[in-house]
């Protein structure tokens, strides 16, 4: 296993090369150097002077990919797109082009995100499974019919409808709890009891019809029958025999996003007044700092790289007859 | 089930359920607000934002302010002990008197009088030990180990504010690494300026701690202390405005001991700067800076003290705003702003009473103000019910439509363009504009002169005659046969070139993002084509159309401009040749050029206040209004409502550090904010019941098909 490990890791830097690469050109397609400048100098008496001064300081007087002007190596190094991405590989993201530090940034706004996030997935999780089971049992009844009909009409609906039908709901017409909002530490669990409930609402109707897919397919498999002609009641067939079978494809969709979990949602945040990293890529986009932009992409490609190895591994836990060559 | 979790717990305490602040809040002096955009920066030498005076108004203190009532805006002393009066040399250094020609003024100097007593707000930058020494000016990286914010100092210190730290703060704006956005305008006129500019650019590359020695050492030859409480600043020629720029935060002072500390290793990797974390003098602290959750602002408790003023508009005697007259400020203990994105949280959240005061996005407005028979605004009945009030004002900003001028279509000086651009004044309606995409809240522009600005002519004396008359005692827009008729005269009858036989098309060029836009541009679109014109809407990211303006390349594009100070010369500088964007990469964006104008526009400047000056501006603006550079569009209006609680509300678009002046009734927002938002727990009940139902009949039917035989 530890060899299929290293070997996914190596695979996974050209990747990394390539997604930063891309990162590089799409923003600076849109985006020059001094575009950036005059946006973080602000729109009033912005000299030529002062842009010169912004660029050199941060680095983005370089030639973006070639330095011509350069010697040997130099003409590869003394670049924008090397300078720039060089010490990602290291995970050290340096400061945004408005001076701050962007691993503090992350690691202090990673922990609201994950604070709605984690919640989510596990009773939603939960949820869908159970409600998924409950329906699988009552198969071919009109609660089965009944509960898809609701599934698809839930999935329909826009996540935004959601947010604001529960903001209108429960914050607004009940006054039950705050509409918005966010306090640190213990203090936080009024404010995230609407985003986590809103969450897991959203979240039943496409989660539990695949759960449900999943557990059709189990069932009408031949150790099912086997199970139920031993005489075992129907509860420990579904929740013993089939659900264990059926872990693989969850596994597979729950394990891949357990590391891209603290990376936020950017509508829920901005919706709930959570100061979490939903928003910190979008807001670095529109501010043009590509100092967090590369930061933040080159970050969710090693997340997602991180997730798939780590499905990878979760396989051989839930089925033995995976082997890691 | 979660529902009932949570009911459960926010059941404790007395404060309404939905309160997002702490109980033992509830009966203190805190202002409630909002924003919508984090910060930028903090940095008084950088900062040029109203988001950002939004903040630092009440932290840093320049030497001067606008008065709180008085109108039109007037400026008094803030730090300084006076308004200083400008001293006028001549080349040789002699004293001239006031009314000396122009010419003959090479330099003036404005000796300013600081307030004795005055100190600074508690911070680690100014902490001593007991034998005298800066406590944290010397941090090694152990020291570090338990730092993440400011407030993980647990040392400060205060000192008195001295003349020294106005002139240090001078020299910030001058040094390249700070980033002043006016360090460009400044060369033009303080003595020296340039010259320190230029030594400490050779500094740009060293070390932070070397940077601010070699800037604390550097002198500038135009601003000298005089004393530890005066300073003069030298001025190249005559320049009225400059007092203006005093009563910006770029003026505050500032102490070197904040720069030396915020720029040892370290700090900046902990995200403590300057721009993050201010030092002031003002009524305020920022004590807490989360700008991606609130920034809390706290009483300074070595404020120097201020009182209310006592004297205001004859309105002001009965309205009840003098009530505090001569009472000392603050009022306010403490200032929370809580970062809202989305309009409907924030509105909702005021609603409910959690936010003091609110501005009114357009999906609301409609709900909050009405227009009455007479067509003004006033608050609806749910707002009146609630003790809500209005307050409105004519903002010192101006939205046009410009001509790039130097297109040989539709600019140049040439007079079928001049009527080609008269009947498109004509021809697009920005009273429907307004109605239709401000809801209302705006002021049409006769001229680029906003009201509450001198050389602003109110009434029939103030309308462009090329584009409105005066009938039955208010201007209305001319018809669109007489913008016809323009057209024809500019030889594009029916738009169409007689020339060249060929449609007349134009060009212009937007920012479009949205489905709003998208509105607007159609609405634009049928403004010309009612004189025959084809519009191409040639729409791109904001990057390409800034380079188009910057370049010259577009014909028609919308833009704006906010007042930096109360002043004709801030706005008419908008049509001054010398400042036109493709030549001289000012804020002239249209590119209009007129010998004339530039030549009264310089003597306007210079001229003080009165008859003399009214006249100019009356040409100035006549020829601008001939040469209709611009459609000249509209002065926003802006709406705020307030809660009856807060007191002391007064619009004054010019003056940021109005928090000082506002005052707080907690008892009554208490009960307001109870009496808003009684909890409702029958839908949660109903609800429950309604899961309880689903799930009996579903345990019932799992139950019969356990108990029941297979045959």
């Amino acid at each position: 296993m530890i060899a299929y490990i290293v070997r996914r890791l190596l695979y996974a830097i050209p990747i990394l090369i390539g997604v930063n690469l891309l990162t590089f050109v799409l923003f600076f397609v849109v985006n020059s150097p001094d575009d950036m400048a005059r946006m973080h100098l602000g729109e009033k008496r912005v000299t030529t002077e002062a842009i010169q001064n912004w660029k050199a300081e941060r680095g983005y007087d370089r030639p973006l990919l070639y330095n011509a002007e350069a010697d040997g190596i130099a003409r590869v190094t003394e670049t924008i797109v090397f300078q720039k991405s060089i010490k990602l590989f290291v995970f050290h993201f340096g400061s945004s082009d408005a001076g701050r530090d962007i691993g503090y940034d992350i690691s202090q706004r990673m922990w609201p995100s994950l604070a709605i996030a984690l919640p989510v997935l596990v009773i939603g999780l939960v949820f869908n499974i159970s409600y998924a089971l409950l329906i699988v049992f009552f198969r071919a009844t009109y609660l089965d019919w009944g509960s898809v009909v609701l599934l698809v009409a839930m999935m329909s609906i826009s996540g935004l409808f959601y947010i604001i039908g529960g903001q209108f709901l429960i914050g607004k017409l009940w006054h039950l709890v705050p509409i918005s909002g966010y306090d640190p530490g213990l203090n936080a669990w009024k404010f995230l009891i609407l985003p986590v409930m809103i969450g897991v609402i959203s979240g039943i109707g496409a989660g539990t019809r695949w759960y449900r897919t999943l557990f059709l397919e189990e069932i009408s498999r031949d150790y099912v029958r086997t199970a139920r002609a031993k005489g075992l009641s129907e509860q420990v067939v579904l929740f013993r025999h089939v659900l264990r079978n059926a872990l693989i494809p969850i596994l597979t969709g729950v394990v891949v996003v357990l590391p891209l979990l603290f990376m936020g949602s950017l509508i829920t945040e901005s919706f709930f007044g959570i100061p979490g990293l939903g928003s910190y890529t979008i807001d670095a986009i529109s501010n043009q700092d590509f100092a967090i932009v590369r930061a933040m992409v080159f970050l969710g490609a090693v997340l997602y790289i991180i997730g798939l190895i780590l499905t990878d591994i979760s396989y051989t836990l839930v089925d033995p007859r995976v082997r890691l060559g | 089930m979660l529902g009932l979790v949570a009911l459960a717990l926010t059941g404790c305490g007395e404060s309404a359920w939905n309160t997002p602040y702490l109980a033992a809040d509830a009966q203190a002096t805190v202002y409630y607000s909002s924003f919508a955009e984090r910060p930028k920066h903090l940095d008084p030498a950088r900062s040029y934002s109203a988001d950002e005076y939004a903040f630092l108004a009440q932290i840093y203190e320049p030497p001067l302010q606008y008065h709180f009532l008085l109108r039109p805006y007037r400026l008094v002393p803030l730090s300084a002990a006076a308004v200083p009066e400008p001293r006028y040399l001549d080349a040789a250094g002699q004293s001239l008197p006031n009314d000396a020609p122009v010419a003959a003024i090479a330099y003036s100097d404005y000796v300013i009088h600081v307030q004795p007593g005055i100190q600074f707000q508690p911070h680690p930058a100014l902490a001593r030990t007991d034998d005298g020494h800066y406590r944290y000016h010397t941090l090694h990286s152990d020291d570090l180990a338990a730092i993440q914010r400011l407030t993980d100092f647990t040392a400060t210190g205060t000192r008195e504010l001295t003349a020294a730290d106005f002139v240090y703060q001078i020299k910030r704006l001058a040094a390249p690494w700070t980033h002043s956005p006016i360090a460009g305008l400044l060369r033009e006129h303080i003595d020296g300026f340039a010259d320190l500019a230029d030594q400490l650019a050779a500094y740009h590359a060293q070390p932070a701690l070397e940077r601010i020695a070699a800037l604390r050492q550097a002198p500038i030859s135009g601003v000298k202390v005089i004393d530890n409480h005066t300073f003069s600043i030298r001025l190249k020629g005559k320049y009225p405005q400059f007092l203006y720029w005093l009563a910006m935060p770029f003026f505050a002072p500032m102490p070197w001991e904040a720069d030396v500390f915020y720029a040892q290793p370290g700090l900046t990797e902990r995200n403590i700067t300057l721009d993050w974390y201010p030092i002031g003098t003002g009524p305020y602290q920022l004590t807490e800076n989360d700008p991606n959750r609130r920034l809390v602002l706290e009483r300074n408790p070595y404020f120097h003290g201020e009182r209310y003023p006592s004297d205001g508009m004859p309105d002001d005697q009965t309205s009840g705003i003098l009530a505090d007259a001569g009472q000392p400020l603050p009022f306010i203990d403490r200032a929370i702003y809580s970062l809202e994105k989305e309009d409907i949280p924030r509105w909702t959240k005021f609603l409910q009473g959690y936010y003091d005061a609110s501005g009114i996005a357009s999906d609301a407005f409609d709900q909050a103000i009405q227009i009455d028979a007479a067509g003004e605004s006033m608050l609806t009945e749910q707002m009146r019910e609630r003790g809500i009030s209005l307050l409105t004002s004519v903002e010192p900003s101006i939205y046009y439509l410009g001509f790039n001028m130097l297109d040989p279509v539709i600019g140049g000086d040439s007079e079928r363009a001049r009527l080609l651009r008269r009947a498109i004044s004509i021809a697009v309606d920005f009273e429907e504009f307004i109605s239709i995409f401000s809801n209302g809240r705006g002021l049409i522009a006769q001229s680029p002169l906003p009201p509450g600005i001198f050389g602003h002519r109110d009434g029939e004396a103030g309308i462009n005659p090329f584009v409105y008359e005066w009938r039955a005692g208010r201007p209305e827009r001319r018809r669109l046969e007489e913008a016809q008729v323009l057209m024809e005269q500019a030889g594009y009858p029916n738009g169409i070139d007689s020339a060249t036989g060929q449609a007349l098309s134009l060009n212009y060029e937007a920012v479009a993002t949205g489905p709003d836009d998208r509105a607007r541009l159609n609405w634009l679109r049928k403004q010309f084509a009612k004189l025959g014109i084809e519009l191409v809407i040639r729409s791109t990211d904001y990057n390409r159309f800034q380079e188009k303006i910057r370049t010259g390349t577009g014909q028609l594009f919308m833009w704006g401009w906010n007042a930096d100070y109360p002043d004709p010369e801030n706005f008419l500088f908008l049509l001054y040749g010398p400042n036109a964007k493709v030549k001289h990469q000012g804020e002239n964006a249209a590119n209009y050029s007129n010998p004339e104008f530039d030549r009264l526009f310089d003597t306007m400047k210079y001229l003080e206040d009165g008859p003399e000056r009214q006249a100019v501006i009356d040409r100035l603006v006549e020829i601008a209004r001939r040469d209709a550079p611009w459609i000249w569009g509209f002065h926003p209006k802006s709406f705020s409502l307030h809660h009856r609680w807060l007191l002391n509300a007064h619009p004054n678009q010019m003056a940021n550090n109005t928090l000082k002046y506002r005052r707080l009734d907690p008892a009554q927002r208490q009960a307001a904010q109870r009496d808003w938002n009684p909890p409702i727990l029958w839908p949660v009940w109903a609800i429950g019941g309604i899961c309880v139902l689903c799930v009996l009949p579903a345990w019932w039917m799992v139950r019969r098909r356990e108990r029941s035989t297979a045959l």
